[in-house]
């Protein structure tokens, strides 16, 4: 091994059915760094980190640890926990029925009964170390998603590790939280442990990291530090071309208002999931979007709009005309359509395939009686797949075999394919790769263009930046701000959202 | 949220004390208004004594729900072990020590492979116990068809067995003080609830059942061993079928393919009355005992009061489970 | 592109037919004479086929015609139906009330369709009970009709008062037996009807992309328009309809009931159809043909049994037997094991 390296990867080789998903990939993670490891989905990240913490089992290659003589021997996450190996996932892998402190101490330690003052109180003082609003003694499904998040990595810090390894944890936090998780990170760096931290946000790559690992296809493309590679360079890396996209979307910013007809809009709207009564309207052709830190309330408004959430007040009118929405279909109906958030929940009916996930929401309005023809819905498939590029062996693939970029568009798809008059797409770019991230925006702006009213949702706010139009910004589930024309800078977003106290 | 002083009560406190305070206040409302039986502490004693082996089976039972799982096989194992045991004892001059030992076989028998196939296998519980059912059922008619009872001697004077309990008797129509008692059976309830009841609460493995119940993929994540987990909890189910046959044929003294007929059925119920949810991950053994004491004591009630046509069992019984699950559904989607 | 979800070029369906023609070739080679059908006549003159086929083709049928609307509930709500049993009875005590009524002497006093329709809206709103249960309350499907199950042989009784009405009417027992004149089972042709109408629906509405998408991913579903509560709730319905096809079926045989034994253990025969059929138990994508298939090699193989002089106390443990070797050698995981030894061998060789 090299000298001070905690962990190294040699020649790691995971095949699936079909799919070379890692080919002979090298890995040095060393003491007190924290290291990047980027890539597109599909270019390998998740199942490099898979085999190392035990979920899937290598093909070939090897694993060697500080302290360890021979290659490791990882064949469960049991097997890389008392290795010193933690991890982190993007989605939450704690138990929701389980105490919080339970949580943080089950499947670890030798202790054959449990403790429950001791843990507790152990647990509370951790928490409490760490800045952690929740209890020990606390159902963990009683806490919000972020405290979990939370909760799962004080879990990882608190066992010790030489490795911890953090996939994506920062896609449900808000920002003041990420800091929160930085400072303990650069803490966990003074202290000795390897930090191996995978994110979408290149931001946070450049604030936090020492060093990057490039990963493409399933393919090693290099090791840098991080001074060394500019942001341009690792994106190019990462996408194994020059970044002419990149550009090309900023060509396009051209500011696009709409025209004056309003197609939606909203008076004291107001929904069972906690929000302020709000108002709210959109022109044909504009593109706007709902921004705020997460937990303000952005998604909470597009899903009384849909009806997603019981709407307990308001009024609402399409083109003028007073109308009432009260479920999803009525909202359908009216030529409203919605991308929901977590696509995985909302989004997929995972094991059908993908032409009938496309034809799902045009089927629905079409009515109970009258379903589509093979034919009709093979067309709609094929036209579809095409004309978002979805990468499918067939469309009578299943749709959760898809990566989770292909997944998006095929759910695009589906409701483009209801010819909708207004569009709601709530975080489409979250944890997709940069290349789909750019079409995505980029048919944003080609639908509006068309006369499409399009509300988007991004946590990136130059996303929103380059495609919107008008910004409603929201804090503490409540609309603060409205921001157009000039004022729409990051400067400007930043300071609506703290609310002019910065 | 998270940041209020006030802590939640978790899942599983919730729903056992909803339980608890459902017989409480059906047993006080039971002696309060019917007066008759229900005053005599030997009632309670008589709930305890017919129902020790449904205590037994439905902590196994609640074991496997904790972890997710479900195992209907129940009835049949307790058949098969209480034909089995008599056939021993008396056509084969076997004494109860091993045929205590062939009890416990076969409860082990049946969980270790229905345990292997649901956890190594990954096959669906319901469908893996059903068939264990099938076998049990089918096995006990095959062991011997016609219902008989044991005539063994050391068997009869363990089953004779009374253990009295001090200072609750009552004085009989003739003035006689007669003591109240239990048959050993309830002794073995009692304990296995205890065991139970820490195992559950305090052990390694224990928590693992809830972890694996709450989140399989996150309890492997965990570091959990998942699949031995599941392996042990049907495991477990099948050795405690076995301990509650042996109870049970302890109780009936006899051999017959007809035995304890639905008590798979009884046990789900009483699992769920007690509070364990079949989703898994939440439950607590004492909730099942007294899951079992409610239903057997609205069963008492309803006939006390007159409705003694079979049918009322059966419908009672159906309406107090259906009370039941209303509740816990309201109540843990207003949590959610 | 390959066309996967027809009816037959599913690989699906390939699990119960596999299971038939090993069956049908235990049966040849240890006695042929099981495959004989013989034409003779029934106690009133009219020609009738005999043989175990026949017998199967007519029990065959009842679950068959269960295992059309489990293979709904399967799929809409991830879980079974155990109350179908119970259902029966039900069903088949109200037709019994409704054509003789208590202390009747057993003439019709309604005509048969009236007490079969009742029975049908009965055994529909029982299933819309636990439609209720299981949708509105989101209680696991197995638990919610557990009550049923519980108590339906009770509400059997209490239907006709514990009484055991008997019909005398000779068209009564059609439905069970045979129309003069044809000498095959009625029954079988009620199960064709029945299969006829379930695909008629599958072809003519969107009963079932609607099913599996709510199945699959209830959350999505209603984000799309869908009423998941609503189509989880019409699935037990459904099943309450195929329940009160059964009952008539069930009565007609007897030409009485008897609420403890009737219909016992059918839910679990027609559960198994569902799960021979290759379908995934806890919901999703379905094949109903796959499940009818899988009714009637439940059925040839507890013929099979009976024909090898195995009683009927004793049937359910061979039976238990066939089906765990079915549903280990169809687990998906033992599958890739057998694969990967496979593989092994051939890169030995």
């Amino acid at each position: 091994m090299k000298k001070n390296a905690v962990l190294e990867m040699k020649g790691i080789v995971k095949t699936f059915p079909g799919v070379k998903a890692l080919q002979g990939v090298d890995f040095t993670l060393c003491k007190g760094e924290i290291h990047a490891l980027m890539g597109e989905n599909g270019a390998g990240k998740s199942t490099l980190i898979k085999v190392l913490t035990g979920v899937y089992e290598k093909d070939g290659g090897e694993i060697f640890l500080d302290g360890l003589e021979k290659a490791a021997v990882i064949k469960s996450p049991q097997d890389a926990q008392n290795l010193g190996i933690s991890t982190v996932y993007q989605e939450i892998t704690l138990c929701p029925n389980l105490t919080v402190a339970e949580n943080m101490y089950i499947g670890r330690g030798k202790d054959v009964l449990t403790n429950w003052k001791k843990m507790n109180a152990e647990a509370d003082k951790i928490l409490e170390n760490l800045g952690i609003p929740a209890k020990a003694a606390q159902q963990l499904s009683d806490c919000s998603i972020a405290i979990q998040q939370m909760v799962a990595i004080a879990r990882a810090v608190d066992m010790d590790c030489k490795v911890l390894i953090l996939d994506e944890p920062t896609s449900s936090l808000d920002e003041s939280e990420v800091e929160k998780l930085f400072g303990l990170m650069r803490d966990l760096r003074s202290r000795g442990v390897g930090i191996i931290f995978v994110t979408h946000f290149l931001d946070q790559v450049y604030e936090v990291c020492d060093k990057i690992t490039v990963l493409r296809d399933g393919q090693l493309v290099g090791e840098y530090v991080i001074e060394e590679l500019p942001r341009v360079k690792l994106v190019a890396k990462m996408l194994g071309k020059e970044l002419d996209d990149m550009e090309e979307i900023k060509d396009e910013n051209q500011i696009y208002h709409g025209d004056e007809e309003v197609v939606f809009e909203a008076e004291g709207l107001q929904s069972d999931a906690g929000i302020k009564p709000f108002d709210f309207h959109i022109k044909k052709g504009e593109v706007n979007g709902f921004t705020g830190l997460l937990g303000s309330g952005r998604s909470e408004c597009v899903r009384a709009i849909f009806c997603a959430d019981k709407v307990i007040g308001g009024k609402v009118k399409m083109k003028g005309r007073e109308v009432k929405l009260t479920k999803p279909l009525d909202a359908m109906k009216n030529g409203i359509a919605y991308l929901p958030e977590d696509r995985k929940i909302d989004g997929i009916v995972g094991d059908l395939s993908v032409r009938d996930n496309i034809i799902l929401a045009a089927q629905v309005l079409r009515g109970f009686f009258k379903p589509f023809s093979r034919a009709e819905a093979n067309a709609f498939a094929d036209e579809y797949i095409k004309l978002l590029e979805v990468k499918t062996a067939s469309a009578d693939t299943p749709i959760k075999s898809l990566s989770g970029g292909n997944q998006q568009k095929v759910i695009l798809g589906r409701w483009l394919l209801t010819h909708p008059e207004y569009l709601i797409l709530d975080e489409p770019t979250r944890g997709i790769d940069i290349g789909t991230k750019i079409e995505i925006q980029k048919l944003v702006l080609k639908l509006a263009s068309e006369g499409m009213s399009v509300t988007f949702i991004s946590s990136e706010t130059d996303e929103m930046l380059r495609t919107c139009s008008r910004l409603v910004v929201m804090r503490d589930r409540k609309v603060v701000g409205e921001l157009s024309g000039a004022d729409l800078t990051q400067a400007k977003v930043m300071e609506t959202i703290a609310g002019g106290e910065m | 949220m998270a940041k209020g002083k006030k802590i939640k009560m978790t899942d599983t406190n919730l729903l056992l004390m909803i339980t608890v305070v459902v017989f409480v206040v059906m047993y006080l409302g039971a002696m309060l208004f019917l007066k008759k039986g229900f005053l005599k502490p030997q009632t309670f004693f008589n709930i305890l004594n017919a129902n020790a082996a449904l205590i037994i089976t439905s902590c196994g039972m609640s074991i496997v729900m904790i972890t997710g799982g479900i195992d209907i096989s129940v009835g049949g194992v307790v058949a098969l072990v209480s034909m089995s045991c008599a056939v021993y004892l008396d056509y084969q001059g076997g004494n109860v020590f091993t045929s205590l030992l062939l009890a416990l076989g076969i409860g082990l028998l049946f969980g270790a492979v229905q345990g292997y196939l649901v956890a190594y296998l990954d096959i669906q519980p319901f469908i893996v116990s059903l068939a264990g059912m099938f076998f049990a059922r089918g096995m006990t008619t095959i062991v011997h068809t016609a219902p008989f009872n044991v005539a063994n001697e050391a068997f009869a004077a363990l089953k004779g067995t009374r253990i009295n309990v001090p200072g609750l008797g009552t004085v009989n129509k003739l003035g006689k003080y007669v003591n109240a008692y239990v048959e050993i059976g309830v002794v073995v309830a009692l304990l296995t609830v205890l065991i139970l009841f820490f195992v559950l609460r305090y052990t390694k493995l224990g928590r693992s059942f809830y972890a694996v119940g709450g989140n399989r993929q996150s309890a492997l994540m965990l570091g959990i061993n998942v699949k031995q987990t599941r392996f042990l909890s049907h495991l477990l189910c099948g050795l405690l079928a076995g301990i509650g046959g042996y109870v049970y044929f302890l109780h009936v003294g006899s051999g017959s393919a007809s035995h304890a007929s639905g008590m798979e059925m009884n046990a789900i119920a009483s699992s769920i009355i007690g509070g364990t949810l079949l989703t898994g991950g939440v439950g607590n053994i004492f909730g099942t005992f007294v899951g079992v004491l409610s239903l057997s004591t609205i069963q008492n009630i309803v006939s006390s009061i007159g409705l003694d046509q079979a049918w009322w069992t059966g419908i009672t019984v159906a309406a107090m489970l259906c009370v039941f699950l209303i509740i816990q559904s309201v109540i843990l989607s207003r949590k959610r | 592109m390959i066309k996967k979800n027809s009816l037959f070029a599913s690989r699906q369906i390939f699990i119960p037919i596999a299971a038939l023609v090993l069956l049908a070739l235990f049966n040849l080679i240890l006695d042929p004479s099981f495959f004989k059908i013989t034409l003779g006549h029934n106690s009133t003159g009219d020609p009738v086929l005999t043989g175990y086929l026949m017998t199967i083709l007519d029990y065959g049928s009842e679950v068959a015609i269960l295992a059309i609307g489990m293979t709904l509930v399967t799929a809409a709500s991830g879980g079974q139906d155990i109350s179908v049993g119970a259902a029966v009875a039900i069903a088949g005590s109200v037709i019994l009330r409704v054509l003789v009524g208590l202390g009747g002497d057993g003439s019709l006093q309604a005509p048969i369709i009236v007490g079969f329709l009742a029975a049908c809206v009965v055994a529909m709103l029982f299933g819309a009970f636990n439609g209720v249960l299981v949708a509105v309350f989101n209680i696991q499907p197995m638990v919610a009709t557990l009550i049923l199950y519980t108590a339906g042989r009770s509400i059997a009784a209490w239907i006709n008062n514990n009484e055991l009405p008997i019909i005398t009417e000779p068209t009564f027992t059609y439905f069970g037996g045979f129309i003069p004149g044809i000498p095959i089972p009625t029954p079988f042709f009620l199960a064709v009807v029945c299969i006829i109408l379930t695909m008629l629906a599958l072809k003519f509405t969107t009963l079932g992309l609607y099913t599996q998408a709510v199945g699959i991913n209830a959350s999505s579903s209603r984000l799309n328009g869908l009423n998941p509560t609503f189509i989880k709730w019409l699935s037990f319905v459904i099943l309450g309809l195929c329940v009160a096809v059964v009952g008539l079926i069930k009565t007609s045989r007897l030409s009485t009931i008897n609420y403890s034994v009737i219909a016992k253990d059918i839910e679990m025969d027609a559960i198994l159809a569902v799960a021979l059929g290759g379908n995934v138990l806890s919901g999703g994508k379905f094949n109903i043909m796959a499940s009818i298939i899988g009714a009637y090699v439940i059925q040839f193989l507890t013929t099979t049994l009976y024909k090898f002089n195995v009683s009927s106390d004793a049937l359910p443990a061979y039976k238990a037997i066939v089906v765990i070797l079915l549903v280990v050698f169809s687990a998906p995981t033992v599958k890739d094991k057998l694969l990967k030894v496979m593989k092994k061998q051939k890169g030995v060789s």
